[in-house]
C-alpha cells in the first residue's frame, strides 16, 4: 500500500529553446509537510503546474496516491483531490467570495446556498471570510484564504501551495503556518513551494531541492543545516552574505531628492500611498523593504519622476535612472534593437533628428563595460536572455551618470552572476556619487547594500535601523499599528 | 511551435486561398475564369493610358490613405476612419476651391490642399478627443465618424454645395485655378500622385530619422516602456499622430476632388479608407514600402473596375481579395513575432 | 396624439429587434472577453443567408440559412483571433471586409442585374392575445412579428443563463480574469469560441430579421453599422441584459425619429436622422464611464499559459 499523496517521476518540459524541467522527480509522502526549494527560475512553479494539470510534460509521469494519471485540465486535478493556491492569486476581483469558490461547478448556481455552503467550510476550518464579500475589496491575506477555501470547497486532500509567503506580513505568515501544521495533523498533505530557505526549515517535514530544472535534494527538514540548502539550492558555496564593495561613508553628499508629504494613487484611482516623506543624498544607498501591494510601487514611481503626486512636494534631480521590476513590460521594447533602447532614455525630450551613429557607439560602450552577451547594437533586445538584459537597462540607466538611480528589485529572477554584477553596480554608482534608492522583496539582498532603511506597509513609509530584526518588527509593528 | 519554414507557408497558403476564392467567384457567377482575368489585366496594365490614367490614378489616394492609416497604425492608433476623414478632406477642399476659385492657381491651390488636409485632421481629432478624454476605442469612433460624413456630404451636396439648376445631387466642377495639372499630355496622372509620393518620403524620414518619429514608433510598439522608460508622454504623442494621419487622409481626399473628380457627389471614394488597412498592412507599416502596396492595390481595383466593364464581374470582387490579403498578413504577423519568443 | 405615440413605440420595437439580437451576441462575446468586430459581417452574412434561404424554402429556411451564415463568420473570426492569435480588433475588421465584398460579390453574380426587384415574403406582426389589448404598450409590445417574442424569451433566457447557472458564471470569470477561469478547470479558448459562435448566429439572425421582417428584400451594405451600433448598445447598456433591452430599444426610437418630425412638419433634412443613431453611439460612448463596469479583461489578449 503506498504511502505517498504525489508523486512526479523523470518530468521533461521545454518552452521553445529554454529548458525548465530535466528529469525532475518529487515524492511527497501523505500526511506531510513537503517544501519544494529552489531559486527563482529552478522550475518549481512549472512542477508543480504540471501536477496540477495546468501544463503537459514533454516526458515523465505523475502518480496520484500511487495510481499513474494523465490530467488534461485542472478541472481532473481538482477531481482527484488536488488543490492549488498559485503565486498570483487566481481569483476574479469583481465577483465575490462565494463566487470564486464556486468558479468551475456544473449546473444550476444557486448563491444561497453557496454562501451557506462556505460559511460551514470557514467554520470547520477556522479560515475567516465573508462569503458576500467582492474579492477586490479583500487584502492580501484575506484573499490567500479564500484561494485556500477554493481548494477545500472541491474536497482537496493535498494542497499545493506556490510561494505563498511572498506577499504577507510576517504574522499572516505564521497564521498560515499554524493552519497548515493542523491541515496536516487532520491527514492532508501539503506541498509548500518557496524559495525562503529558513522558513521552510521552520515548518517542513520534509524538503526537495531544484536546481535548474532537476531534483537534487531530498531529505527530512530535521538535521539540515542551512549552508547545505544553500550549496544545494545555488551550487556553489556562498562564502557569506552578498557582496558589499564599499564602506558606509561617515558623511553624505547634498540632498538630491525629496518627497514630502506627498501621496499616490495607482491607475485605477486607489490611494496607495499616505503622504510620505523621505530624503535621499548623494552617495548614500536607501533601502526599501515591503510587500507587493504595499505601496511600494507607486512610491518608487513617484522618486523616479514617472509618477506625479495627488498631494505633497516632490523635488527631483534632472538626471534620474530608473530600473522597474517589470523589465519587458516598463524597461524595454522588444523589437526594437538595443541601440533604439538605449535612444529611449532621452526619448521624450530629444528634439530633430537622432543621431544614430553617435548612439550606437554609446550602445556598444554599454554593451561591454556591463558585459552584455548580444551579438550587436542592432540585435532586438528580445532576443537576449533575461540576466543580459538586465544588464543592458542598468547600463543604459547609469551610463549618463544620473543623480539619482532608482531600482525596482534588479535582481529578480536573474542568476548568480548577473544579480551580483547588478547589485555592484549600484554601489559603485553610489560611490561615485549618486543617490541610489534600492526596493527589494529579499532582505538578504538588501540589508548589505543600505546605508538607510526603510520599511514600507499599507502606504505608510517608516525609518529603521539597518539590522533583520529591527526590519521585520518593524513590518509586525506597523501591522498591529494599522488596526 | 512556429519555425521560420511556417511564415513561407502561410504565405503561400493566402496567395492560395485568394487565388482559389477569385475563381470560386468567378466560376459561381458563370464568368470565364481567362477571359475575366484578361479583363482586369488588361485594365491594369494592358496600355500605356491603363498604367497612367487608371492604375497610378487609382493609386493616388490609395497612397495618400494608406500612409495615413501606416502611421496611425504605427502609433498604435487604430483608425479605422482614414474613409471619413477623406471625406471630410474632399468637402473642405471642395467648399474652400468654390470660394477662391477666381484666385490665381498658385494661391488657390494650395490653399485647397491645407484646408482638405486641416478638414481631415479636425475629422479625425474629433475621435482622438474623445478618446483622449472619455475613453471611447478609437475603432468605433472613427467607423462611426465614417457614417457621419457620408450623410454630411449627402446633405450638402442636395442643400449648399449643390449645382445651380438644383437637379443634380453634385456640385459645380472646379474652375482650373484650383485643379491640380496633370503631369503627361493626354493622361489623367496628376499632380497629387507626386505629391504623395514625396509625403511617402517624408514619412519614411520622419519617422526613422527624427525624434519625434522615433517616439511615434516606441509608443506604438510598448506605451508602457514609451512611459516608463523614456518618460514620453504616450497619449499626447499617440494623439498627435493620429491627428496627422486624419490630416494625410484629408489631403488625399483634397487631391482625388481637385486632381480626378473636380466635383463633389456621394459615393466619391468607393471604401479607399478600407482598403488603404489592407495597403498599410501589406506594407507592414513601412512607408516606402506603402507606395508599392498602393500602386498593387491601384492595379487591383483598376482591373476589377475593367472586369466589371468588359466580363461583367462586380468589381466589389477586390474587396474580398482586400479583405484576405488582411488575414493573410495577420497570419503572418503572429507567425513572425512567436519566433521572437 | 397617442395613436401617432403608439405607432411611434411600436416602429420603435420593430427597428430595435434586430439591434437587440445582434446585442445580444455581442453581449456574450464581451462578457467572455473578446471585442467581435466581425458581428456586422455576420448581419450582412444573415442577410443574403435569409434571401438565398427564403428562395430556396420559405421563411423558416431563410432565418435557418441566416443564421448558419452568421456562424461562418464566427468560425473565422474565431480561427483568427484564438488559432493564428491575431489581434481581435483588427481580425474582426477585416472579417467584416470580407463579408461584405463577399455578400456583394455573391449578390450580383446570383441575382445579376435584377436584384433590385427580387423581393421574399415577409413575416407579418402577430398579435398576442390579452397582451395585446395591453393600452398603450400592449400594440407597441405584442402585436410585433414573432421573431420580436423570441427575443424577448432570448432577453430572459439569457439573463436568467448568465446568472444563474454555473456555465454562465464561468463565462464571466473568463471575461474578467481568464487565469482564473483556466485555474478552475474552464478552458478560456473553449469559452470564448462557442461565445462567439453565439454572437455570430445572433448577428447572423439580425440580418436575416431585416429581410425578412423588415425590408423584403437584400441590398449591398444593407447592415449600415448595426453591428457597430450594436456594440454601443452593450456599452449603454452596462453589459447587462436588461441594459441592453433598454438601449436597443433606444436606438430604435432615434431611428424612428425621422419619422415623428416629418408628421410634426418639421423641416429638418432627412439626413440628419439617419446620421443620429451614429451620433448618439458617440455620445452614448462618452458617456458610459467603460472601465468601472466592463469586464475587466475586455479586449485584453489570452495569455499563453493560461488559454
Amino acid at each position: 500500500m503506498n504511502d505517498t499523496a504525489l508523486v512526479l517521476r523523470a518530468i521533461d518540459k521545454r518552452f521553445g529553446a529554454t529548458t525548465a524541467l530535466v528529469q525532475a522527480s518529487l515524492a511527497v509522502r501523505r500526511g506531510t509537510l513537503h517544501a519544494v526549494l529552489g531559486e527563482n527560475g529552478a522550475g518549481k512553479t512549472t512542477l508543480m503546474r504540471i501536477a496540477f494539470g495546468m501544463l503537459h510534460s514533454d516526458a515523465g509521469t505523475v502518480e496520484i496516491d500511487g495510481a499513474e494519471v494523465s490530467f488534461s485540465s485542472s478541472a481532473d486535478a481538482i477531481r482527484h483531490g488536488l488543490g492549488m493556491v498559485h503565486q498570483h492569486f487566481t481569483l476574479v476581483p469583481a465577483m465575490t467570495a462565494a463566487e470564486n469558490i464556486a468558479l468551475g461547478g456544473n449546473g444550476l448556481f444557486r448563491a444561497g446556498d453557496v454562501a451557506a455552503q462556505v460559511r460551514s467550510l470557514v467554520e470547520r476550518t477556522g479560515l475567516a471570510v465573508a462569503p458576500d464579500a467582492r474579492v477586490s475589496t479583500l487584502g492580501v491575506g484575506a484573499q490567500q484564504r479564500v484561494e485556500i477555501l477554493k481548494a477545500l470547497a472541491h474536497r482537496a486532500r493535498t494542497l499545493i501551495l506556490d510561494e505563498p509567503t511572498a506577499v504577507l506580513t510576517p504574522r499572516e505568515s505564521e497564521e498560515l503556518f499554524g493552519w497548515l501544521r493542523r491541515f496536516v495533523a487532520e491527514g492532508g498533505t501539503v506541498v509548500l513551494v518557496t524559495h525562503k530557505l529558513q522558513e521552510a526549515l521552520s515548518v517542513a517535514d520534509e524538503v526537495t531541492v531544484l536546481r535548474a530544472g532537476t531534483q537534487v535534494l531530498t531529505a527530512p527538514a530535521a538535521g539540515l543545516d542551512v549552508h547545505a540548502l544553500v550549496r544545494a539550492v545555488t551550487g556553489e558555496e556562498r562564502t557569506g552574505p552578498p557582496l558589499r564593495t564599499r564602506t558606509r561613508l561617515a558623511t553624505r553628499g547634498p540632498c538630491v531628492a525629496r518627497l514630502v508629504d506627498a501621496s499616490a494613487r495607482d491607475a485605477r484611482g486607489v490611494v496607495r500611498l499616505q503622504p510620505v516623506t523621505i530624503e535621499c543624498f548623494a552617495g548614500e544607498i536607501v533601502g526599501i523593504a515591503g510587500v507587493e501591494g504595499s505601496g511600494v510601487h507607486e512610491l518608487v514611481r513617484l522618486l523616479a519622476g514617472r509618477l506625479a503626486p495627488t498631494s505633497g512636494s516632490v523635488m527631483l534631480p534632472t538626471t534620474i535612472g530608473f530600473v522597474p521590476e517589470d523589465r519587458l513590460r516598463d524597461a524595454v521594447i522588444e523589437t526594437f534593437s538595443l541601440t533604439e533602447n538605449l535612444a529611449l532614455r532621452d526619448a521624450a525630450t530629444r528634439t530633430g533628428r537622432m543621431p544614430w551613429p553617435a548612439l550606437e557607439a554609446q550602445t556598444g560602450t554599454v554593451i561591454r563595460a556591463h558585459n552584455v552577451r548580444a551579438p550587436s547594437p542592432a540585435t532586438p533586445v528580445g532576443a537576449l536572455s533575461g540576466g543580459n538584459q538586465q544588464k543592458f537597462v542598468l547600463g543604459r540607466e547609469l551610463e549618463a551618470r544620473p543623480a539619482l538611480v532608482v531600482a525596482e528589485n534588479p535582481v529578480r529572477g536573474l542568476d548568480i552572476l548577473a544579480t551580483e554584477h547588478v547589485l555592484r553596480e549600484l554601489g559603485i554608482s553610489a560611490d561615485a556619487g549618486s543617490a541610489v534608492v534600492l526596493y527589494s522583496g529579499d532582505l538578504d539582498e538588501l540589508l548589505p547594500m543600505a546605508d538607510r532603511m526603510f520599511v514600507m506597509f499599507a502606504g505608510a513609509l517608516s525609518e529603521v535601523p539597518v539590522n533583520r530584526s529591527a526590519v521585520a518588527s518593524a513590518m509586525v509593528g506597523a501591522m498591529v499599528g494599522a488596526s | 511551435m512556429r519555425r521560420p519554414d511556417a511564415r513561407w507557408a502561410i504565405s503561400a497558403a493566402t496567395v492560395l486561398v485568394i487565388v482559389l476564392a477569385v475563381m470560386a467567384l468567378l466560376l459561381a457567377g458563370g464568368h470565364g475564369i481567362s477571359g475575366s482575368l484578361a479583363a482586369m489585366w488588361n485594365g491594369a496594365f494592358g496600355s500605356t493610358y491603363a498604367v497612367l490614367s487608371a492604375t497610378l490614378v487609382r493609386a493616388t489616394p490609395l497612397l495618400f490613405v494608406g500612409l495615413a492609416v501606416g502611421l496611425a497604425f504605427r502609433a498604435g492608433v487604430l483608425n479605422i476612419g482614414a474613409e471619413g476623414q477623406l471625406l471630410a478632406g474632399a468637402t473642405m477642399a471642395m467648399t474652400i476651391g468654390l470660394l477662391v476659385g477666381g484666385l490665381s492657381r498658385t494661391l488657390a491651390l494650395p490653399l485647397v490642399l491645407i484646408a482638405g488636409a486641416g478638414a481631415g485632421a479636425a475629422w479625425a481629432g474629433v475621435a482622438a478627443w474623445l478618446k483622449q478624454r472619455f475613453g471611447v476605442l478609437e475603432v468605433i469612433s472613427t467607423l462611426m465618424l465614417n457614417f457621419v460624413a457620408n450623410y454630411i456630404i449627402s446633405w450638402a451636396v442636395r442643400g449648399p454645395l449643390q449645382e445651380p439648376t438644383h437637379v443634380y445631387p453634385q456640385t459645380v466642377e472646379l474652375s482650373d485655378a484650383v485643379r491640380l495639372p496633370t503631369l503627361i499630355a493626354g493622361q489623367r496622372l496628376h499632380l497629387g500622385f507626386v505629391l504623395a509620393l514625396a509625403l511617402a518620403l517624408a514619412l519614411w524620414w520622419f519617422l526613422t530619422r527624427t525624434a519625434a518619429g522615433f517616439r511615434v514608433r516606441a509608443v506604438g510598439a510598448s506605451v508602457d516602456a514609451a512611459r516608463s522608460a523614456g518618460g514620453i508622454d504616450a497619449a499626447h504623442t499617440a494623439a498627435l499622430a493620429f491627428i496627422a494621419s486624419g490630416a494625410l487622409a484629408g489631403l488625399g481626399g483634397a487631391s482625388e476632388v481637385t486632381g480626378v473628380t473636380f466635383a463633389l457627389y456621394e459615393g466619391i471614394s468607393p471604401g479607399y479608407g478600407y482598403s488603404a488597412i489592407a495597403v498599410a498592412l501589406l506594407a507592414r507599416l513601412h512607408p516606402l514600402a506603402i507606395i508599392g502596396t498602393a500602386l498593387l492595390f491601384g492595379a487591383l481595383e483598376a482591373g476589377a473596375a475593367a472586369m466589371q466593364r468588359d466580363a461583367n464581374v462586380p468589381s466589389v470582387i477586390a474587396v474580398v481579395i482586400e479583405a484576405l490579403v488582411v488575414l493573410g498578413v495577420l497570419a503572418l504577423d503572429r507567425a513572425r513575432s512567436r519566433r521572437m519568443s | 396624439m397617442t395613436d401617432a405615440f403608439g405607432e411611434f413605440l411600436q416602429a420603435s420595437v420593430r427597428t430595435a429587434t434586430p439591434l437587440a439580437l445582434a446585442a445580444y451576441g455581442e453581449l456574450v462575446a464581451e462578457r467572455a472577453g473578446i471585442i467581435n468586430l466581425g458581428l456586422e459581417g455576420a448581419i450582412i452574412a444573415g442577410a443574403l443567408g435569409a434571401l438565398v434561404g427564403a428562395g430556396a424554402g420559405g421563411v423558416g429556411t431563410g432565418f435557418a440559412v441566416a443564421i448558419l451564415a452568421g456562424c461562418a463568420t464566427a468560425v473565422v473570426v474565431a480561427l483568427v483571433v484564438l488559432w493564428l492569435r491575431a489581434d481581435a480588433i483588427i481580425a474582426g475588421t477585416a472579417v467584416t471586409m470580407l463579408a461584405l465584398g463577399l455578400t456583394g460579390t455573391l449578390y450580383r453574380t446570383i441575382y445579376g442585374t435584377q436584384g433590385a426587384a427580387l423581393s421574399v415574403p415577409t413575416v407579418a406582426p402577430h398579435a398576442l392575445p390579452l397582451l395585446s389589448g395591453i393600452p398603450l404598450l400592449g400594440r407597441a409590445l405584442f402585436v410585433q412579428p414573432v421573431i420580436t417574442y423570441v427575443l424577448y424569451g432570448l432577453a430572459v433566457a439569457l439573463w436568467w443563463w448568465m446568472t444563474r447557472t454555473h456555465a454562465g458564471l464561468a463565462l464571466r470569470a473568463t471575461g474578467e480574469r481568464p487565469a482564473a477561469a483556466f485555474a478552475a478547470g474552464i478552458s478560456p479558448v473553449r469559452m470564448q469560441a462557442l461565445a462567439l459562435l453565439f454572437g455570430g448566429a445572433m448577428g447572423g439572425l439580425a440580418g436575416g430579421v431585416l429581410v425578412l421582417a423588415q425590408v423584403g428584400t437584400f441590398a449591398e451594405g444593407m447592415s449600415a453599422g448595426r453591428g457597430f451600433i450594436a456594440i454601443a448598445i452593450v456599452v449603454l447598456g452596462r453589459w447587462s441584459p436588461l441594459g441592453v433591452a433598454a438601449a436597443a430599444l433606444l436606438f430604435g426610437g432615434a431611428s424612428q425619429l425621422q419619422y415623428v418630425f416629418q408628421s410634426l412638419g418639421w423641416p429638418v433634412p432627412y439626413q440628419l436622422f439617419l446620421a443620429l443613431p451614429y451620433v448618439l453611439t458617440l455620445l452614448a460612448l462618452a458617456g458610459t464611464q467603460r472601465r468601472a463596469v466592463a469586464p475587466a479583461w475586455l479586449g485584453r489578449a489570452l495569455e499563453d499559459d493560461a488559454r
